[in-house]
């Protein structure tokens, strides 16, 4: 099944997903990897309130590379200095999603305290299916594909936690038909990762016979 | 001859063949890749391959880099006997290096191994990694291969008993059943066999220069069969193209020894060459 989905996303959309579904995002979605997810949790244990909201929402895994515009320019650097232009604007030059693995052992803390509707990223996650069941989905979006998801990105809303630096602050990005987005693991278990993994090594024990 | 060519034609030349090896594929691993999305019957895997495909196209039409971790840049020198250099080529790759990373951009990715600190422009202690060779005639070819660290990652060395040569396939097929989806399927494979613990290594990132469409010995081909047949696929979501091609490059080894190194490339099998001098 093919599906087109808006942020921000409530449970009875990501209940329909089954895993191999083909899903595009348009509205919002965060950026956040290990440094963000370690804040999240600190944030959470402090009792400290999160200066965005993660109800409905989806998580990216990606460090993007950005460009501040205006930066460099005099023109855009005057008109700022007088008052004229307050905002200093960023733009996404590179965007693909980043190894998700890493965020493996963050997600089932964060998904306790935060209802997070979908996350995307690349090459899978160990072991969050039973976290997932019925409030989350993981959906994969193709590895390397940084130009085509620059062009899917279009506006940089905000940016959170730039002390962060560039790659691991959250960005809030606004995108339209972001995709092909793979459910890689569905609301209900279905990991479909850890089943080509178990597959490919029945086929090897098999080999080896 | 002597070289009649001027360190800043060398460093410019340099930066364009960053930019061309970061922002388009050879036409051989297009083409090997578009094969590979015509026979795949999986829908999944097949949308995979397509985004590849659009994604390529966009960064060579855009001249933007087509995967943001633009690796870590490896060199590969042939040196001619006869090519007298009147600079530093070393300083002057180094240079090109930097500049390359403020024009194209590049992400700086080259850090300090133990401190985590971030150089800021793709150089710094061993980096970028040169390889020389030197060779007859008269003529310098330079090749830039940058290298991402999701297939880097994954790769693998094992020192195996002289007597386990048929475990090569199998050490091959474990590694990429644990890689899965990580290091960005479908792969290129560059097996090393022999040499030394190190030489093995250096052979398996060379065997990944190989064109594509070289063919393959039988050897090879029985790899390459048996690692489709795990059917990890494209990005790890199942499929039947796994890898696109097995390289393997051999030399000669200790009579107790059984080196083998797998270095795994992603789709993104980035390198171009440029040569310079020589009117033979």
């Amino acid at each position: 099944m093919e599906w087109h989905m808006k942020t921000p996303l409530g449970l009875e959309d990501i209940e329909k997903l089954e895993a191999g579904d083909i899903v595009y995002i348009s509205g919002e979605i965060l950026t956040a990897r290990d440094e963000a997810h370690a804040r999240i949790l600190e944030f959470a244990e402090n009792g400290e309130e999160l200066p965005f909201s993660l109800e409905g929402a989806v998580i990216y895994h990606c460090g993007p590379l950005m460009h501040q515009t205006g930066e460099g320019k005099d023109e855009e650097k005057k008109e700022r200095e007088e008052g004229k232009e307050e905002k200093v604007g960023w733009k996404v030059v590179s965007a693909g999603p980043t190894t998700s693995g890493r965020m493996s052992k963050m997600t089932p803390p964060l998904l306790e305290v935060h209802r997070v509707r979908a996350v995307i990223g690349k090459g899978g996650m160990k072991n969050v299916s039973e976290a997932m069941k019925g409030s989350c989905v993981y959906l994969a979006y193709t590895g390397g594909c940084a130009a085509l998801a620059a062009e899917l990105i279009k506006e940089v809303v905000t940016v959170h936690w730039l002390d962060l630096g560039m790659p691991e602050a959250v960005w809030v990005l606004r995108v339209e038909e972001f995709g092909p987005l793979i459910v890689g693991i569905d609301s209900k278990c279905r990991d479909i990762f850890a089943e080509i993994r178990e597959k490919a090594e029945k086929v090897l024990a098999e080999m080896k016979n | 001859m002597s070289s009649k060519l001027s360190r800043e034609t060398f460093i410019r030349s340099l930066v364009d063949l960053l930019r061309k090896a970061e922002t388009e594929l050879s036409d051989d691993v297009v083409n090997s890749i578009r094969k590979a999305e015509a026979r795949e019957e999986s829908p999944v895997a097949k949308s995979q391959f397509q985004a590849i495909l659009k994604n390529i196209k966009i960064a060579e039409t855009h001249g933007v880099p087509m995967c943001q971790d633009t690796g870590i840049l490896i060199f590969f020198v042939e040196l001619g006997s006869e090519f007298r250099p009147e600079f530093d080529l070393e300083a002057a790759i180094r240079e090109a290096a930097a500049l390359a990373t403020r024009e194209i951009p590049l992400r700086p990715n080259a850090v300090d191994p133990l401190t985590r600190k971030n150089s800021g422009d793709n150089t710094g202690n061993g980096i970028p990694d040169i390889h020389w060779k030197l060779v007859p005639g008269r003529q310098l070819k330079v090749t830039v291969a940058p290298k991402g660290a999701g297939s880097e990652n994954m790769s693998a060395l094992r020192m195996l008993n002289p007597t386990e040569v048929g475990s090569i396939k199998n050490f091959v097929l474990e590694t990429v059943i644990n890689a899965g989806g990580m290091p960005c399927p479908p792969l290129t494979l560059g097996v090393g066999i022999g040499g030394s613990f190190d030489k093995a290594a250096r052979l398996a990132k060379e065997a990944l220069l190989e064109p594509l469409d070289t063919p393959m010995s039988e050897f090879e081909k029985e790899i390459l069969e048996a690692v489709n047949a795990l059917g990890i696929g494209c990005m790890g979501l199942g499929g039947s193209t796994t890898a696109l091609a097995v390289h393997v490059k051999t030399a000669h080894c200790h009579t107790a020894s059984l080196p083998v190194a797998l270095n795994i490339q992603c789709w993104a099998n980035r390198h171009a060459s440029i040569v310079f001098g020589g009117d033979e």
